[in-house]
């Protein structure tokens, strides 16, 4: 079996080996972390002054969507479906993931839609304006023609997560070594077990959703369309019953993420594993059940207004828990913060923050201030960058000696994390400020009396992003060489992907580990 | 052979995937449009009504106003010809909308009518009304659109005033263009 990888490029493209594929949607996720980044840095120029100064409105719209439609689907989802293809099968003591060769199709699709989606730029009529969720009249009878490739490029992109998912739901329960019972599982892949249900459940309805709009511009249906007696409230609805569980795709594989880092740095066992898995298996459920409260102010009865309200509440106590046992497992622990450690930390803080600004949303007649205002802007960032980026980073920094055999440079990897937690912080926070005063979200220009919070915000955005630059540069070098890792790396680390040697060789577990 | 575990897994997820597709795309919408039938939701009214002789609640009366206004791009005059009348509920009314097409082409419009408040939705009856159908208009063509409705006398006791709006859609080219798919589609069955 001792075999290693083909030489060449065609390792990669018909590479079936969990970890190949592992890298290949990190670093894909990467560059399209870098290009959504760049979206949001020309977004920040624009506003950091009022007036219209770098580009035309047309185009700043064109920013916003591309931008969040390429973090959500093309940065933070394939990083955590990366992350999964190489620490999973590690996890579990699995040879490779249950479905290689689909392995291989789920990655390979990906580069293809994202080209498809970022060539809709060069098109005439521009790129797709109409907001990452894209709300149908705006994507349907206002829609440049290009949004035909924008549907075209999501039904990829959902085909990718859903085999991805489904792959990785058959390594959980089919692959795991003998004596790894599921309540054995570390969270991580808990998390991802749960969370691959949700896209297997919502992907399918995002196709639907995207299927009902090119009917309804190509083949006469009147899906959302008022005057065909369709009802375009309709599309908030379907968008939202994938959109919100959408959203805790985006984070429970990092709460997966931070339940490994938290526990080796604080050098305790993980506080409350069995409260752990209950309450993302309750947040998960509860997800399915909150979806119309991204639309308390369209129009519904008030036992709906209501109903959504409480059961969005309801999403705090599970939540609560977590972070609960976050804390107690660091409470009395022996602390030291290396760079994953400070990532993670970050992300309990942070994402707290961003947790209570979620709950002042969730008061539907609170809402009715908030709606579509930069206070919205500031809640979702400060959950997907300090929850997802942050977590994605800490995992990486966590296991990149594993991948690679070499230490990261750990200076570099805290200044990086000072410099980000720095930046996202300057940039975010003032929003909460700006949006409570009625600056409304998607606009290139604005009233004077939000030029001060803007300015700073848009300084804190290249901060930011400079920070990013630092990340590639120390990976790039602990790929190349570096202070050699110990197989354990960190002292005394929890999980069987630290019982194989360090670079993780290119077959591990061709015989199961025994767990004991 | 036997299907292997992961096969197995595999066909169910894959299993549920379409399932999801399918519920998103046929049972979704038509789940709505009963959930809005229901509860009034989005102001939505019935269809035609068979008109049943009832009692005429002499005692009560109910403050039924009017809107109309054009959608985006829609060219055409369109006002109610009252803009309010008080009513008897159970009393069958008769009103008008007047509709001019101001432009030098035939045009089609399709009126979408909404209520508010939504619980008395389902107690608005229409046994004749304009936005059943579309309405032609040749260029300068002047109409009245006729509308004929009963408030139902189990209205809730709460509800004094009831508006009803119509958006008047521009159909015109949607029309060709199904025009046009059934020209063809006789074309070929020819």
């Amino acid at each position: 079996m001792a075999h290693g990888p083909k030489p060449g490029f065609t390792r990669w493209l018909y590479t079936t080996n969990h970890k190949d594929i592992g890298s290949m949607y990190l670093w894909f996720s990467f560059a399209m972390f870098l290009l959504g980044g760049c979206m949001a840095l020309v977004i920040r120029a624009e506003l950091f002054q009022p007036g219209l100064q770098i580009v035309q409105p047309g185009f700043f719209n064109q920013m916003t969507t591309m931008h969040g439609l390429i973090m959500v689907f093309g940065a933070v989802m394939p990083a955590f479906v990366g992350l999964a293809n190489w620490m999973v099968p590690m996890m579990i003591g699995a040879p490779d993931m249950a479905l290689p060769r689909m392995n291989n199709w789920s990655f390979w699709i990906l580069p293809f839609a994202f080209a498809m989606l970022v060539s809709t730029l060069f098109m005439e009529g521009g790129a797709p304006d109409f907001g990452w969720t894209f709300y149908a009249p705006l994507s349907t009878e206002y829609a440049p023609p290009s949004v035909t490739f924008f549907i075209f490029a999501v039904h990829i992109m959902g085909a990718s997560s859903i085999m991805g998912a489904i792959n990785i739901v058959a390594t959980i329960l089919n692959m795991r070594a003998p004596g790894m019972t599921l309540m054995k599982m570390p969270l991580f892949v808990w998390t991802w077990l749960i969370t691959a249900y949700l896209l297997i459940a919502v992907m399918p309805v995002l196709a639907g959703v995207v299927t009902m709009m090119l009917m309804d511009i190509h083949f006469g249906t009147s899906f959302f369309s008022a005057a065909g007696g369709g009802d375009p409230v309709l599309f908030q609805h379907v968008f939202w019953f994938f959109g919100h569980p959408e959203v805790y795709i985006m984070i429970l594989p990092a709460f997966g993420i931070v339940s490994a880092i938290i526990p080796t740095f604080a050098r305790k066992p993980l506080f409350g594993y069995s409260s752990m898995v209950y309450a993302t298996a309750s947040i998960a459920f509860l997800s399915f059940i909150v979806w119309a409260h991204h639309m308390f102010t369209v129009g519904m009865p008030i036992a709906g207004e209501l109903f959504f309200m409480y059961a969005t509440m309801l999403i705090a106590v599970p939540t609560g828990v977590k972070v609960f046992n976050w804390v107690t497992t660091m409470f009395r622990g022996s602390m030291t913060f290396e760079t994953p450690m400070l990532f993670s930390i970050a992300f309990v803080i942070l994402f707290t923050i961003g947790g209570f600004s979620g709950l002042m949303l969730a008061i539907a007649p609170a809402d009715f201030q908030y709606h579509d205002t930069y206070f919205v802007v500031a809640h979702f960032h400060y959950v997907l960058v300090p929850g997802a980026i942050f977590s994605i980073t800490a995992g990486v920094y966590y296991w990149l000696p594993k991948w690679t055999g070499n230490m990261y440079n750990e200076s570099m990897g805290k200044v990086h994390f000072w410099l980000a937690f720095v930046g996202l912080n300057v940039t975010f926070f003032p929003m909460h400020f700006v949006g409570l005063a009625g600056m409304p979200r998607r606009i290139p220009d604005y009233a004077l009396q939000f030029a001060d919070f803007n300015q700073i915000a848009s300084v804190g955005a290249f901060l930011f992003g400079a920070a990013q630059i630092l990340f590639l540069f120390n990976v790039i070098r602990t790929v190349r060489g570096g202070k050699k890792a110990t197989d354990e790396v960190w002292e005394n680390p929890e999980g069987l992907e630290w019982s194989v040697p360090s670079p993780a060789p290119y077959h591990t577990f061709s015989t199961p580990p025994v767990v004991r | 052979m036997a299907l292997s575990a992961n096969a197995k897994t595999t066909a169910k997820l894959t299993t549920l995937a379409v399932g999801m597709l399918g519920f998103a795309l046929f049972v979704m919408p038509p789940l709505y449009d009963a959930f809005c039938e229901i509860t009034g939701l989005n102001g939505k009214t019935g269809g035609r009504y068979e008109a049943v002789p009832a009692a005429v609640d002499t005692e009560r009366t109910v403050k039924v106003q009017f809107v109309a206004s054009n959608n985006e791009n829609m060219p055409w005059e369109f006002k109610p010809g009252m803009v309010e009348i008080r009513v008897h509920p159970g009393e069958a009314v008769d009103t008008v909308f007047h509709a001019r097409n101001p432009t030098d082409r035939e045009m089609i419009g399709q009126a979408i009518p909404s209520l508010v408040p939504f619980k008395a939705a389902n107690y608005f009856h229409k046994t004749e009304c304009f936005c059943f159908n579309q309405q032609s208009l040749a260029a300068g063509e002047t109409a009245e659109l006729g509308l004929r409705f009963i408030v139902d006398p189990d209205l809730p006791a709460g509800v004094n005033t009831i508006t009803l709006s119509y958006t008047l859609f521009d159909v015109t080219e949607r029309f060709a263009k199904q025009a046009n798919n059934k020209n063809t589609d006789s074309e070929r069955e020819g």
